[in-house]
């Protein structure tokens, strides 16, 4: 009986069916788990050099002005940094052509400005213009 | 009755299964090495946060220009001493590559003039395309 249940069991083999499974899982964990951590941020295309100023109807523009405070005043209005969105939101309801004309002063926090431009941004602005900072 | 006797003695038919691992694992190593990822340290900035930003498409097709709070400027691998010298720098690499997009991670605490003044050279040299580097806000 002992010599017919050795002949059964025949060769002796590690299964190596099941390891590219494995390997596969182990790749799968690691392009799952890495994080090549990509750039992210806010888009702006500046305009061209030398282009000449275009006349724009003073209707189509929102000024915004940002001081070295970080106090933002739109159309001789001061406002908080949160309520720039609301505020560009309903004028570009009224008026879908308007242009946001962004200008800083020289020592304003580029926080503040990145703050302003996320706002405008959630507004929906596609149009925004970036003017040269005042003073020096 | 023979012929089921026969039957049994069947031969096994399987395809070797025993090489896979390694031809898979030389797929990994193929990736791994082929992979380049192009770093460069930079400079120390904290970037500001912001809610509405987008991924840059590309990874290949961008120049990132880091500018901490002393003013600092460093662009790629090249600290940049002079602003002028900006110029030069992204036109050669616009030239190298059209299609070309700058990154600003410039740290919070910045002035606003330091970035108009890169802004206006980056203009002057035709890259226009730019990114305002952000986390997101939490």
């Amino acid at each position: 009986m002992a010599l017919k249940r050795r002949r059964d069991r025949g060769e002796l083999e590690i299964p190596t069916a099941s390891l590219p499974d494995i390997v596969f899982q182990l790749l799968i964990f690691f392009l799952v788990t890495t994080t090549i951590d990509v750039d992210k941020g806010l888009d702006l295309v500046l305009p061209p050099p030398d282009t000449q100023e275009i006349k724009i109807n003073p209707k189509n523009i929102t000024n915004l002005l940002i001081n070295d405070a970080g106090q933002i005043l739109i159309d001789e209005e001061v406002v908080s940094v949160g309520d720039v969105d609301n505020i560009i939101r309903d004028k570009l309801l009224e008026n879908d052509k308007l242009i946001v004309s962004v200008k800083t002063a020289r020592k304003t926090k580029y926080d503040t400005y990145i703050k302003v431009l996320d706002q405008l941004k959630r507004a929906g602005a596609t149009r925004i213009s970036i003017a040269e900072p005042e003073g020096s | 009755m023979a012929f089921k006797i026969e039957k049994k003695t069947k031969l096994k038919i399987g395809i070797p299964t025993a090489s896979l691992p390694d031809i898979i694992f030389q797929l990994l190593i193929f990736f791994m090495v082929s992979t380049v990822l192009r770093e460069f340290t930079g400079l120390k900035v904290s970037l500001p946060e912001a809610s509405k930003i987008e991924k840059l498409p590309t990874k290949r097709h961008v120049t990132t220009i880091w500018v901490d709070r002393f003013n600092n400027i460093v662009d790629d691998d090249v600290t940049v001493k002079q602003l002028t010298e900006l110029r030069t720098i992204v036109y050669n690499k616009l030239a190298a590559d059209p299609q070309l997009i700058v990154s600003l991670r410039v740290d919070k605490d910045a002035d606003m003039g330091i970035i108009s003044d890169i802004q206006q050279e980056l203009r002057k040299a035709n890259a226009l395309r730019i990114n305002y580097s952000a986390l997101p806000t939490h």
